[in-house]
């Protein structure tokens, strides 16, 4: 037995509450307040993981955010997450456990021999070793053994993540001595402060070092400023890691509940920000420094502090500064035998009673299997323990200082890299600014807050015994003896970035890679620095010549529901929906989404759509067919200028519309390709609507808005897109008139007051409603719009008289065979990238057009005149055989090999011709009309004739039948 | 993530704008441009290292507009609507 709980102390923990967990399969025991690593340790566990590479046995490093070492994955009813800090979850009942890359246990993992060949497997290994004669064939069985905790496939996350938007006009980052200060000076200036920190209470150090404020013990003025502040109406989020801070200070939070419930995103946008992130304790380098049982020196204060634990019975401290001497004093007043070894022969503080001191001395190594047993001192002087704390300075946490752009200074005073220039809007406190003492500390948050052009009073004054900043610095240097580890992490030693080195891998950015220095979910926290001042020293460059490698959010590992809230599922990319869905559905419809809309392919057909869509299209020719149009465009365009507007945007004339007529026409691109094509419909001199695609509404209303504000102006132009206000019924077929008359919309349908190509108004039911006579399947057609919902009566009204006439429901599918049989396009269907007006036989514009107007000039470019356009064409088979695949190209043979002339844009099985139906774009098509045209599609070659695209009734007889 | 101020919104998420391209291209009318003046106005496009004009659209109220912003530090330096140059 070497760590234990005390019997006494801990002010984390409830020890009226005891709680079980398990860990690789042991059960262990703990109080409400633990985490899982003090429980652990409390339980004497020492090996709680093994090495991403070697397999070596690994304990507990730390006591927060930056454990290289303890990970674990958590399961159990509470929670499941691979790779959670032991040193940040709280141990709670029912948790299930495991160290992470070990098998079966961290204990007894069998991979362990893989230490034995280190030596053969240094940093870029994999990189040499199996390029020949091909990575892949070795990469599933190294995917195998990399990685460290596992990933529960059956886990769903039992909820969606809040995400909160979040404003005040202070953010202040750590709720310790700094950041506590920071806040009340701004609440006290009036400022509306959200304090958060990444620990379940906030205090900080206060809350394991010694310090009185204002002539209070540090937790008494700790409970009394966050009491202050919270009456106050100040936010205050414990458990809240700030992991990023992004462009124009957006600061990123993840709030931890602990309880089931997902973690909550918080997306501060704060006016000013306060840093007040601490410091993380380095490690030193000896040989096997990595060994179970060697720790931070701060963290064992705080596992003794706040969780009663006493880490070892025999503890060496190992040191470089000052911060170590009150670890040793308390562990030692703590009942453990202490000797304190000190690199530094004066300048320290006075040694603490009952602590052994050996002073000018280095640790050389450490010996021990599963857990230290001793070090050797640099004279050669063996000390037995069963634990070795260790401090080889401090590291402020300027991370999201760093991601913020700030530029950073070496202090070799403080050996350590501090927050240089200011950056706007963001002040840097505390041990992050480099303090040391609490009066250090007070101060550096009077000056932030100032900075920030506030006013800073009164400030909490220290009174009590104070830490001191002396350090000397103690950095990993070439050449040492034995396997020094500097990133625990990784598996990277000293010798690995001596090996980087020497292939010339010294660029801290391209070490990080070489080595993975600073990668994984720990991002180096602990390991950069002696890292890049061990480069610094093979290299002959200072460390701040070496530089760091760019600080990146996140700080700390952020799970994927936070990110994603509710933008799973469904609401990842919404779907449009129909007013009339439930009543087609109700009908039998199948629903598929097309461009963004949710629409019934077809109505019932069981397990044969196919013929449940043939008997559609086939039924829809005979009599009536009912089809909801109401994705259909309607955006309307208002104005005096509304009909010079439209001349300038559509690529046809529109002004020479009279009122009350609809035309037919393409939209371009500046360059000239087909945008949109449509009907426009002209209800009155100054008032039309644009009818576009379904799936184009949104992109046609941002275009026609474009060309409003940036040429016509605002006065000049109205534009409404009312797409979503009516719904649209088509009736269509060659008993459309009779089925509409039956609905006594209160208009004549007389063809020579209601033609095609006219739209009349009348009512239904009271309410207003549209008729156009815009046909998309070449059958005499009427489009009545309505509110959309009144539209359900109106449906129903039509499905009841349509029986009738046999009418049939249908679905998109087959309207897509109707209008392919007709030779009518899909834009960006039939057409692509490169498909100009003319060449979907549409010339006159182009041909006689004066004014200008969107793309105009492209289509007078040698490219828009070159004579092997691809053009649209119809493409026919003989009866009996089956549809063309869609894609298939139109090839041409040279010299034996095959060239694409164009290829298959639509392709459909007709009912009504009983034969295949296709459309394509093939090089100069239109002049080819009669040609066979070879078309292979997957090797295998047909023979198709080229037509005109129309395939039935090309006179149009039937529009007016 | 940046903060665009919308002239008619106020400051809002960058994610809720689109670029709508280089601000001062201006169209050249007319189907006597010379092919070259054409493609530079279809194709060339400044890529400015420091200050940029930009051309902006904020989706959520359909506002376009000119930001100018620099292109390193992220700073925007003014918004202006557009308007309307060729309207009466």
């Amino acid at each position: 037995m070497t760590a234990s709980r005390l019997a006494k102390g801990g002010s984390a923990i409830d020890r009226s509450r005891p709680i079980r967990f398990s860990f690789d399969g042991s059960t262990v025991h703990g109080f409400a307040g633990d985490t899982i690593a003090s429980a652990l340790l409390a339980g004497d566990v020492a090996v709680v993981g093994r090495s991403f590479k070697y397999h070596r046995p690994r304990g507990i490093w730390g006591a927060g955010v930056e454990e290289p070492n303890a990970m674990v994955d958590v399961g159990g009813s509470l929670a499941s997450a691979p790779n959670i800090r032991a040193t940040t979850e709280p141990a709670r009942d029912g948790l299930v456990t495991r160290s992470v890359n070990a098998t079966p246990t961290a204990q007894t993992d069998r991979n362990a021999f893989l230490d034995r060949f280190a030596r053969f497997i240094p940093a870029a290994f994999y990189y040499k070793t199996f390029m020949w004669p091909d990575w892949h064939m070795f990469e599933p069985r190294i995917r195998a053994m990399a990685g460290l905790g596992k990933v529960d496939r059956d886990w769903t996350s039992p909820g969606i993540a809040d995400q909160i938007n979040h404003h005040c006009d202070l953010l202040v980052v750590g709720a310790g001595p700094a950041g506590l200060a920071a806040a009340k000076l701004a609440a006290g200036a009036g400022l509306s402060v959200t304090l958060v920190d990444d620990q379940r209470k906030p205090g900080g150090s206060l809350a394991h070092r010694a310090g009185d404020v204002d002539g209070k013990p540090a937790a008494t003025w700790v409970a009394e400023s966050v009491a202050q502040l919270a009456g106050a109406g100040h936010v205050i989020l414990p458990s809240t890691p700030a992991f990023g801070i992004y462009d124009h200070n957006l600061v990123g939070l993840n709030q931890r509940h602990f309880d089931g419930r997902p973690d909550t995103l918080w997306r501060v946008r704060p006016r000013q920000i306060v840093l007040a992130t601490g410091a993380i304790e380095r490690p030193l380098p000896f040989a096997n420094n990595d060994l179970p049982g060697i720790m931070s020196a701060d963290a064992a204060l705080v596992y003794l502090r706040r969780y009663a634990v006493l880490v070892g019975r025999r503890v060496v401290v190992a040191t470089n500064n000052d911060s170590a001497y009150e670890v040793a004093a308390a562990l030692a007043e703590a009942g453990a035998d202490v000797t304190l070894v000190d690199i530094r022969r004066d300048g320290m503080p006075d040694t603490p009673a009952k602590v052994r001191l050996v002073k000018g001395q280095a640790l050389a190594s450490a010996s021990g299997r599963l857990r230290v047993e001793g070090v050797t001192l640099d004279d050669g002087t063996r000390l037995d323990a069963d634990c070795v704390l260790v401090s080889g300075g401090w590291t402020p946490t300027i991370h999201l200082f760093g991601q913020a752009r700030g530029k950073l200074a070496w202090s070799e005073q403080r050996a350590a890299f501090l927050p240089g220039d200011a950056v706007d809007g963001i002040a840097v406190a505390g041990a992050a600014s480099g303090a040391v003492s609490l009066s250090e500390v007070f101060a550096s948050s009077v000056n932030a807050v100032a900075s920030l052009g506030e006013t800073a009073e009164p400030a909490p004054r220290s009174t009590g015994p104070e830490s001191t900043g002396g350090i000397s610095a103690a950095w990993p240097m070439p050449g040492s003896k034995g396997r020094i580890w500097i990133d625990y992490q990784n598996d990277v030693t000293a010798k690995d970035v001596e090996l980087a080195a020497r292939e010339n891998f010294v660029s801290v950015e391209h070490l990080k890679r070489y080595t993975t220095l600073g990668m994984a979910t720990d991002q180096g926290k602990t390991s950069n620095l002696p890292g890049l001042a061990l480069m610094a020293a093979i290299t002959g460059r200072t460390v701040p010549e070496v530089g760091t490698t760019t600080y990146r959010p996140p700080f700390t590992p952020v799970p994927l529901p936070s990110f994603a809230g509710v933008r799973v599922g469904e609401m990842l990319a919404p779907l449009r929906r129909l007013p009339l869905e439930n009543v087609h559905r109700a009908s039998g419809g199948v629903f598929q989404e097309y461009g963004g809309w949710l629409r019934p392919a077809h109505y019932g057909g069981g397990a044969d759509a196919d013929r449940s869509i043939q008997d559609e299209a086939l039924r829809a020719r005979q009599s009536v067919a009912l089809f909801d149009g109401s994705t259909l465009g309607k955006i309307e365009v208002i104005g005096p200028k509304a009909a010079e507007f439209l001349d300038f945007i559509y690529y046809n004339t529109m002004s020479t519309l009279k009122p009350g007529r609809c035309r037919y026409g393409f939209m371009l691109s500046e360059n000239g390709v087909v945008f949109d094509d449509g009907v426009l419909v002209r209800l009155d001199e100054h008032r039309f609507v644009v009818s576009c695609s379904s799936s184009h509404v949104a992109a046609v209303h941002a275009r026609l808005e474009e060309w409003r504000q940036d040429r016509f102006g605002r006065g000049a132009v109205y534009i409404h897109n009312a797409t979503a206000d009516m719904a649209t019924l088509t009736v269509s077929g060659p008993n459309a008139r009779k089925l509409v008359e039956t609905l006594e919309l209160g208009l004549s349908l007389d063809d020579a007051v209601l033609p095609h190509m006219a739209i009349g108004h009348g009512s239904y039911g009271g309410d207003e409603v549209r008729i156009a006579r815009v046909s998309f399947t070449g059958d005499r057609s009427y489009e009545i719009s309505i509110r959309a919902d009144r539209a359900e009566p109106l449906w129903a009204h039509l499905r009841q008289a349509g029986q009738a006439f046999d009418a049939v429901l249908i679905g998109l599918e087959a309207l897509m065979i109707l209008r392919a049989e007709k030779g009518f396009i899909v834009i960006g269907k039939d057409t692509d990238g490169t498909t100009l007006p003319h060449d979907l036989g549409s010339d006159a514009p182009r041909a006689k057009r004066q004014a200008d107007y969107v793309g105009r000039r492209s289509l007078f470019t040698d490219e828009a005149s070159r004579g092997n356009r691809m053009q649209l064409v119809g493409l026919t088979v003989p009866q009996g055989e089956a549809p063309l695949p869609t894609g298939g190209h139109g090839i041409t043979r040279i010299e034996g090999r095959l060239r694409s002339q164009g290829f298959v844009t639509s392709s459909y099985q007709s009912p009504t011709l009983g034969r295949p139906v296709a459309l394509g774009l093939i090089e100069r098509g239109g002049a080819r009309h009669g040609e066979a045209i070879e078309i292979q599609h997957l090797g295998k070659i047909r023979t198709a004739t080229i037509a005109a695209p129309c395939a039935f009734d090309p006179a149009g007889d039937r529009l007016h039948a | 993530m940046q903060l665009f101020p919308c002239p008619f919104c106020g400051p809002r998420d960058e994610s809720e704008f689109h670029y709508g391209g280089h601000a001062g291209n201006a169209r050249p009318d007319g189907a006597g441009m010379p092919a070259e003046g054409w493609a530079g106005y279809l194709y060339l496009r400044p890529n400015p290292k420091g200050t940029a004009r930009e051309i902006w659209v904020h989706m959520n109220c359909g506002e376009f507009f000119v930001m100018e912003r620099d292109t390193v530090s992220h700073t925007v330096l003014s918004v202006t609507t557009l308007g309307g140059e060729h309207a009466a």
